[in-house]
């Protein structure tokens, strides 16, 4: 399975132009508002017709301006999640789950009914109409929907951005189930680093109508001076950790990673259980021998591989922790109190408070053990 | 009661005939308004104003006029009736079916202004949604556009019905006033009026005219309600 985009298209003053390849579970477009990535996506669903390029859908080509092919939206085989959700009022949750299996050709269908609503727990949902739904419960029934017409391809943009925290987190864990238990690639449009280093596999990151970046999620979220302003002090290192045990008495999860290990508040996951966490930089401090008397429990050892200015009096420092790379901010001022030279040996600290359930993968309460 | 159902089986025929051509006025215009509505509300085109403009000249005409312009153009030696009789074996002149044709253009304008504003007012980015779950636009229209303006349908159907309940001007210029086979209730009023001691029929038939009115018009509000609560737009 394969995404290949190569396309140009004016908007006004707006120029878009974007060449990505991409074959990851979920990739995430991202990038600040008017960076093209809803227009992008809304090509690759075939609502707006680009000026001049080619798409391509695992080696099936939906657009060629050259060739002059363009496949309409209904046969695409794409769903599309929408930030709106834009269920049909007319029709109850179960209508609406209904519709797009109606299109779909019998022996392309593969998503069965049950499965879905078990998978999204939407099936105390089914006879209500949407104005009766919460806003994440309209977009879990949108996202069953566009998983019942089978498509080959499922699109979501942005489709947290109209939620509160508390529904933000209530919806991701689906999504991560979606990324995990199904053969759906996804495109995931978000302006998010916490969503984005939660969910993706692939990033390709976007700014005014160009691609900046793109990569797997750990290298191309190391690139902090990449991310929009608002989202900077969000940017942080991104590691795939495995639970190796809780500590009960002190409410933590101890978990496995490239680095050493890392101590987290607990989490409601078995041990065994893969989890993605973010470290924020900003949250990263920096010793040059190895620290006592301190309340911070992670201490990682590492060696300086990366500096670079960031912004205003700041320094970002890149620490390779036995192969797994921690990103830190500090200020010049520390940094030449330290005296930090590349190649040099240093420990990276982190609070144990500092993760919370927005860089570490929370887990779906039903799969809390215990 | 009895006074007011004790009617002549001239009148009873005034009574069934106009519902009859109302409803028939109010059903054949339906398809053409639904169009014209889609064209106005959605198309663009070279002469949308004029097409705009063509529907809405039976509101703007003395009914008269549009009377008249309908014998010329449907009655016998009409292009169009001509045409029709020839072909199909349509007759409109002095026909009961002149008469809905009649009705049928003069509630025209107020039908499809309602079902224009209705499909206006339909969230395209539903239809959008559609598509992308597999419905061609056909399929769009049928199940999501259709339902979403059917208030707007209900709406325009009635001003059509209570419109052809009432027309008289144009009916009575394009089809006469032929008891049992044109003499609509406005029409067989208006006899009454003609003659000495017909006020009571003439009162009569003006209750009865009156009492179908309100009734078309409590039935719609019933049943938008009913297609409002099913819906439950936000």
């Amino acid at each position: 399975m394969s995404i290949r985009v190569d396309i140009s298209h004016r908007l006004g003053d707006f120029a878009i132009d974007i060449r990505f390849e991409s074959a990851g579970r979920l990739t995430a477009l991202f990038g600040p508002s008017g960076s093209g990535k809803t227009t992008l996506i809304n090509m690759i669903a075939g609502l707006i017709r680009p000026d001049k390029g080619r798409i391509e859908v695992d080696g099936r080509v939906l657009v060629d301006t050259a060739a002059g092919i363009f496949v309409p939206k209904h046969k695409r085989r794409i769903g599309m999640v929408f930030q709106d959700a834009r269920l049909f009022p007319h029709m109850s949750v179960m209508g609406n789950l209904r519709y797009g299996r109606w299109f779909t050709p019998a022996a392309e269908r593969y998503a069965d009914m049950d499965g879905v609503v078990d998978l999204l727990g939407i099936g105390a949902l089914l006879g209500r109409r949407p104005a009766k739904l919460s806003g994440g419960e309209k977009q879990r029934v949108a996202i069953g929907r566009a998983l019942l017409a089978s498509p080959k391809l499922l699109l979501m943009d942005e489709p947290l951005a109209s939620l509160d925290e508390a529904r933000k987190s209530e919806i991701l864990p689906y999504i991560e189930r979606l990324r995990d238990e199904t053969r759906i690639p996804i495109v995931y449009v978000s302006h998010s680093v916490a969503e984005v280093a939660r969910l993706a596999s692939d990033v390709v990151m976007l700014a005014q109508g160009k691609v900046l970046a793109s990569g797997p999620t750990e290298a191309v979220m190391q690139r902090l001076d990449l991310l929009p302003a608002e989202e900077r002090g969000e940017g942080g290192a991104v590691l795939d950790t495995k639970v190796l045990r809780h500590d009960e008495v002190f409410g933590m999860s101890v978990l496995g990673s490239a680095a050493g290990e890392i101590r987290v508040p607990r989490l409601a996951m078995k041990a065994g259980a893969p989890v993605r966490i973010r470290i924020r930089a900003r949250d990263v401090m920096i010793a040059t021998d190895k620290p006592t008397g301190l309340s911070a429990l992670n201490i990682l050892p590492g060696t300086v591989v990366a500096m670079s200015p960031g912004e205003g009096p700041t320094v970002e420092v890149a620490i390779d922790c036995n192969g797994a790379t921690v990103l830190a901010r500090i200020t010049e001022q520390s940094r030449q109190a330290l005296k930090l030279q590349l190649g040099g040996r240093v420990f990276a600290v982190i609070k144990t408070v500092s993760f919370d359930r927005a860089n570490t993968g929370a887990g779906l309460p039903a799969e809390a053990d215990g | 009661m009895n006074w007011l159902l004790d009617l002549t089986p001239d009148e009873w025929n005034a009574v069934r005939l106009s519902i009859k051509v109302a409803l028939v006025a109010m059903v054949a215009s339906l398809p053409p308004g639904i169009l014209i509505a889609l064209l106005l509300a959605r198309g663009q085109f070279w002469g949308k104003t004029l097409l705009n403009g063509l529907v809405h000249l039976p509101l703007i005409l003395p009914p008269v006029v549009t009377g008249y312009l309908l014998l010329l153009t449907f009655g016998k030696r009409g292009p169009a009736g001509a045409f029709l009789a020839e072909h199909f074996g349509i007759v409109f002149s002095f026909r009961w079916t002149g008469a809905a044709l009649a009705c049928g253009v003069m509630g025209f304008p107020l039908m499809v202004r309602a079902i224009r504003l209705s499909i206006e007012a339909v969230d395209r980015k539903m239809e959008a949604a559609a598509g992308t779950l597999g419905a061609n636009p056909l399929w769009v229209f049928a199940t999501i556009t259709l339902p979403l303006i059917l208030p707007g349908l209900i709406a325009g159907s009635i001003l059509a019905f209570a419109k052809a309940m009432g027309e008289f001007g144009a009916t009575i210029t394009f089809v006469s006033n032929i008891p049992g086979e044109t003499q609509t209730l406005p029409s067989a009023i208006y006899t009454f009026t003609q003659v000495p001691g017909g006020d009571e029929g003439a009162l009569r038939l003006t209750l009865i005219s009156i009492i179908i009115s309100m009734a078309a018009l409590v039935a719609s509000e019933v049943l938008a309600r009913r297609v409002g609560r099913r819906m439950d737009i936000e």
